[in-house]
């Protein structure tokens, strides 16, 4: 009862808070209404168990990347107003609509096979088993992170003046 | 706003179980967040008051212990004056997003053993992920404040909680690898020995890059009042500048209960009851903080970023290998050894840093 109840309260602030990022005119609000969907998609890993994803999804998505996302908000012009030149409503619009139909389609479509066992009480272990046991996936991990080194330090040289 | 937190401290013998924890630890945390600023706020103004050799405030109540009180009447008496061109809904909503998330720190701090609001099984990084969330509170206060000096407040107070974060984060590995558990409970609990001696470099770059993390001087560059007015908060008053007053101490407490629990032993101690000397040692640390405060001048912007990336970084990455390897291959025999190994470790490498560390060694442009 008190989960569906929680499940219900964030599933649709969620839900707003998105649409809100769409339709705010005003840039820096659309990214703070951002910021409450990533909340509540902690909140929604938490009523699943996942309590170590919970805690990174806050850690990573509102205190890192919303922060460097408000920075770039920082450096567009008309913040207040968004940006009137955009001509580009109608077709975002069917392309979004397109993707929700698919997702929508896929997510009805599939017959999902629910685990009886009970969730992991602390996740944190099984998660670190994951990562760094023999069979891990360590190596993917570190790659994925070079990776992304080595994109920040391109973007740098590009855009560092002579 | 989080129902549903796994609990498992909860105490066998507590009357109704989970909501009547849930209701007496709110209330008391509560209670204990207001009056320990209190009690800091004092301690700040009189020791300060001292070490600079004058008598701070001493006219209201005995010793000036009833000046907090009386400050808080006042601001809370005062005009609440909202600029004509901010933007409102964001300029009200900034003190309440940023004071939350530091009285969401307390729920895993404990207090005695298996004493906390919530004693999450990820507690440290509950704190961490939590404490982030501060921040935007001070940007939005910066930004819906529509005024310059406001804005390069909040702008630098984002350089310097997001430089000296990793720092803190990474001084705070090498202590749960050394207790083996991310709970704070736990990691109280393997204290035998105190980790500030098992981990002397570990507790140095924490309580640096905490201090910076909390704005607090040599380290208050986001409210430098001889170049930004009051920084962030310069267009806030009555008790909304109230709210950000309170998150700044109450950051300070945060800080040093999290120092307490995580370096020096939490409520452990002999005679005394536990949760008086969690306090006795959270003032302590506090009263560290105001020492450092006074003793050393305000730094530059690119003292502050240089500091964090040139200096406390790298020791922090060498701290989080030595612990790693000690954790892996020192024989759990011999404790004392450990201790006198790792404080050699920290005189050496802060000596050694220090003379490689320069100001504007590389280029200056940027």
């Amino acid at each position: 009862m008190g989960l569906a109840a929680a499940y219900w309260i964030m599933a649709v602030v969620a839900v707003l808070a998105a649409l809100g990022v769409v339709f705010l005119r005003n840039v820096f609000r659309a990214a703070l209404s951002l910021v409450l969907c990533f909340i509540t998609v902690a909140g929604l890993y938490i009523t699943l168990s996942a309590d170590f994803l919970a805690a990174v999804q806050i850690l990573v998505y509102v205190g890192a990347i919303s922060v460097l996302i408000i920075l770039a908000v920082m450096m567009t012009r008309e913040v207040q107003q968004g940006s009137p030149a955009n001509r580009l409503k109608i077709p975002a619009f069917i392309v979004a609509a397109v993707v929700l139909g698919i997702m929508i389609y896929t997510v009805t479509a599939t017959s999902w096979q629910v685990a009886s066992a009970a969730p992991l009480a602390p996740t944190t272990v099984p998660l670190a088993g994951k990562l760094f046991s023999e069979s891990g996936f360590i190596l993917p991990v570190e790659i994925a992170a070079m990776l992304i080194l080595a994109a920040i330090l391109g973007a740098i040289v590009i855009a560092r003046e002579k | 706003m989080m129902p549903n937190l796994p609990m498992q401290a909860v105490p066998p013998d507590w009357p109704g179980g989970y909501w009547w924890h849930w209701l007496f630890f709110s209330i008391l945390l509560i209670a204990f967040v207001v009056i320990m600023v209190m009690g800091a706020i004092w301690i700040e103004r009189r020791g300060m008051g001292r070490m600079q050799s004058r008598l701070g405030p001493n006219r209201t109540g005995p010793f000036g212990l009833l000046q907090p009180v009386a400050d808080a009447i006042k601001v809370l008496l005062k005009e609440n004056i909202v600029p004509d061109s901010a933007d409102k809904l964001v300029h009200w909503l900034a003190p309440v997003i940023a004071f939350a998330p530091v009285m969401m720190i307390f729920a895993v701090v404990p207090f005695q053993n298996g004493a906390l609001l919530a004693d999450l099984n990820i507690g440290i990084l509950y704190v961490v992920a939590v404490s982030s969330v501060a921040t935007l509170g001070v940007f939005m206060a910066g930004w819906g404040s529509s005024n310059k000096y406001s804005l390069l407040g909040a702008m630098r107070n984002v350089a310097a909680v997001v430089s000296y974060e990793m720092p803190l984060v990474l001084a705070i590995v090498g202590v749960v690898l050394v207790a083996g558990s991310l709970s704070m409970n736990d990691i109280v609990l393997a204290q035998d020995i105190p980790f500030i001696l098992l981990q002397p470099l570990g507790f140095l770059l924490f309580f640096t890059a905490g201090c910076a993390e909390i704005n607090r001087s040599p380290f208050d560059l986001m409210e430098a009042d001889s170049e930004l007015v009051a920084g962030f908060h310069t267009e806030y008053s009555g008790m909304k500048f109230a709210m950000f007053y309170l998150v700044e101490y109450a950051e300070a407490i945060a800080i040093s209960a999290i120092i307490t629990t995580l370096f020096l032993g939490g409520w452990r101690g002999p005679v005394l009851p536990p949760w008086l000397w969690f306090i006795v040692k959270i003032f302590i640390v506090f009263f560290f903080m105001v020492w450092t405060r006074t003793t050393l001048p305000r730094v530059r912007i690119d003292q502050l970023m240089a500091l964090a990336w040139k200096f406390l970084f790298p020791l922090a990455l060498i701290n989080l290998f030595i612990t790693a390897i000690q954790v892996l291959v020192w024989p759990d025999a011999l404790p004392w050894g450990l201790i006198i190994v790792n404080i050699a470790i920290m005189v050496i490498l802060v000596v050694v840093w220090s003379k490689f560390f320069k100001l504007g060694w590389g280029r200056l442009e940027v």
